[in-house]
């Protein structure tokens, strides 16, 4: 464990109300490496993120970052750390500039090595130019960037990323990617970043844990969960309704199919090993026990057939159904 | 040392960000501004009742309107809390290892000092419209020490609210259902002794009236000195308890995150 920048052992935190945010969460993040935190919203990420970056103390469990015990010593791996909320955390009425200055001296940093610093990271976020103006008047990407910037003045150790892209267009989305990219490959920086973005993990994280309803149920890198899924992904889209039970009675008999998921009751999710020679014995199966089919699609294993197939949901039902009720 | 530096960067911040809004910042120093010159010229006979001792009402009114300002100013402070909450700067703030006193001492620290120029402002105003200050700088000095107590403790009160509730509405409500009647259960606008017993009997235990009293005794020459010193003491006291109060606030919040 020597080598780890992160190590959670077994957080367990249960809010007012009885909320239990974190039920067990246990992971360790090498050294210089991009650790992803997958789930929809409310699955635990940002009470891990809080825990971590000192903010929240846990009911149960240990920390440890950048080698330091979060619980015992706080005060010291807030200076180890850097952090980029979900919440922005611009001052709106303060200037890109003022906003990385007043950041750095509360770091104890100063002077011209502090102002040398703040431009060089405006620089390199693309906000020298606006970094006088007062950033009520930036784009949402260019909030965000600060938001980076601002975790990265005082050149931390590890650095949290809590949901950066989130709410951002396609373009600024794409632009704060090969950002996060660049900073993997310098100052063997460790970044821990959360994201309720599929393609946003399986592009960034070398590896990852999904997180559902406070809970990891899956762990590994983006390649290693996706081959554990043996095979392409069927989707068969049933023109039934509550079809569940003879679709066990028609699929039982096939070998090749296996990991067969009914949502709804007429959407119908399975992997095989060869999708292009499993379809056609499928779809005869099904015909033969009288259910129409709509449409079939067959896939590659993508992160969101991981997170079906550990949460028995597909990934942005479980998103929509948590935005609904926050 | 850390907990001092801190506290100079946040009251620069907020200073600053103060300034950035000539709007506000002229609405800040129109309002007493108004109350003074309005309640001054509508209650400008009042002084001819019977037993009013004071002979000009501006003299008279000065004190109390300082006092009302300093007390809004403090009441309206925890808005600028929520905002911070709401925008994240709050959590931002608490994730850097800055100094947790001055978190609050930044708030407190840019409020006095709003206070001390908002007062020179109504007593220069004041000696041109006809107010007569027999106590000198002395007196003025005093005044804004009593002012600045009862506005840290009311900023204080206002912070830890907007913590724990978290809602402008809250701040909002506390202003208008709490700091509105305070002025008006005071001896800001007419001489307690002319006031109903019942008012007077409240005014007894309202720190908005304790520092009227301190500050207009003050502000009149060879007046008792001891009740000057009483109210004041009374008035630290007050704040004493209202930061502390606000102190708790504040870890109630960190351990609700």
């Amino acid at each position: 464990m020597t080598d780890a920048a992160i190590d959670v052992k077994g957080l367990v935190k249960t809010y007012p109300k009885g909320v239990r945010a974190l039920d067990g969460v246990s992971f360790d993040v090498a050294a210089g490496s991009v650790f992803g935190l997958l789930g929809p919203n409310g699955a635990g990420k940002s009470t891990t993120v809080k825990i971590l970056t000192t903010l929240s103390r846990p009911d149960q469990g240990e920390a440890v970052v950048a080698g330091i015990d979060v619980l015992r010593r706080p005060d010291r791996v807030r200076r180890a750390i850097g952090c980029v909320a979900q919440n922005s955390g611009v001052d709106v009425q303060a200037t890109g500039r003022e906003n990385m200055l007043l950041q750095g001296r509360l770091y104890g940093m100063g002077g011209r090595v502090l102002e040398q610093r703040v431009d060089t990271l405006l620089e390199r976020f693309g906000l020298a130019e606006a970094a006088r103006r007062v950033t009520r008047t930036y784009s949402g990407g260019m909030q965000r960037k600060l938001d980076v910037a601002l975790g990265l003045v005082h050149r931390p150790e590890v650095l949290f990323l809590d949901e950066p892209t989130t709410g951002l267009d396609p373009e600024a989305r794409a632009d704060m990617w090969s950002e996060i990219e660049r900073l993997t490959g310098e100052e063997g920086l460790t970044i821990l970043l959360t994201t309720h973005y599929l393609e946003e993990a399986d592009r960034l994280a070398r590896r990852l844990a999904i997180v559902d309803q406070g809970k990891i149920v899956a762990q590994g890198s983006p390649d290693e969960l996706k081959s554990e899924l043996h095979g392409d992904a069927v989707h068969i889209e049933l023109d039934a309704p509550e079809a569940n039970g003879r679709v066990a009675a028609a699929l039982a008999p096939l070998s090749e199919v296996h990991d067969v998921v009914v949502e709804h009751g007429r959407l119908l999710h399975a992997r095989t090993d060869n999708g292009a020679r499993a379809v056609p014995v499928m779809l005869q199966a099904l015909e033969a026990q009288g259910l129409p089919v709509v449409s079939v699609t067959v896939a590659r294993p993508s992160l969101d057939d991981v997170y079906l197939m550990h949460t028995g949901r597909r990934f942005e039902q479980a998103d929509a159904a948590t935005e609904v009720t926050r | 040392m850390t907990a001092l530096r801190h506290t100079f960067y946040l009251t620069v911040r907020q200073l600053r960000n103060f300034l950035r809004q000539p709007w506000y910042v002229a609405l800040t120093l129109a309002q007493p501004i108004i109350w003074l010159l309005l309640f001054g010229a509508l209650f400008k006979k009042i002084v001819e009742i019977p037993g009013f001792t004071t002979t000009s009402y501006i003299t008279f009114l000065t004190p109390g309107v300082v006092v009302m300002s300093a007390m809004f100013a403090g009441g309206w402070s925890g808005m600028g809390v929520i905002d911070d909450l709401d925008r994240g700067v709050m959590d931002r703030f608490l994730v850097a290892p800055t100094s947790r006193g001055a978190v609050m001492l930044g708030r407190i620290a840019p409020q006095v000092l709003t206070t001390l120029i908002q007062t020179v402002i109504i007593i220069v105003l004041a000696l041109f419209v006809g107010g007569r200050f027999t106590g000198g700088v002395g007196g003025v000095v005093m005044l804004i020490v009593v002012s600045a107590l009862l506005s840290v403790s009311f900023g204080s009160l206002s912070n830890g609210l907007a913590l724990l509730l978290r809602k402008e509405e809250s701040v909002i409500a506390a202003v208008n259902f709490v700091l509105l009647p305070l002025t008006f259960l005071s001896s800001a606008f007419l001489q307690q002794n002319l006031a109903p017993q019942w008012i007077q009997d409240i005014a007894r235990y309202n720190p908005a009236n304790w520092a009227i009293v301190a500050g207009r005794t003050a502000l009149t020459s060879g007046a008792s000195s001891g009740t000057v010193v009483a109210h004041t003491l009374y008035l630290l006291a007050f704040a004493v308890v209202c930061t502390w109060l606000a102190t708790r606030a504040f870890r109630a919040y960190q351990r609700s995150v």
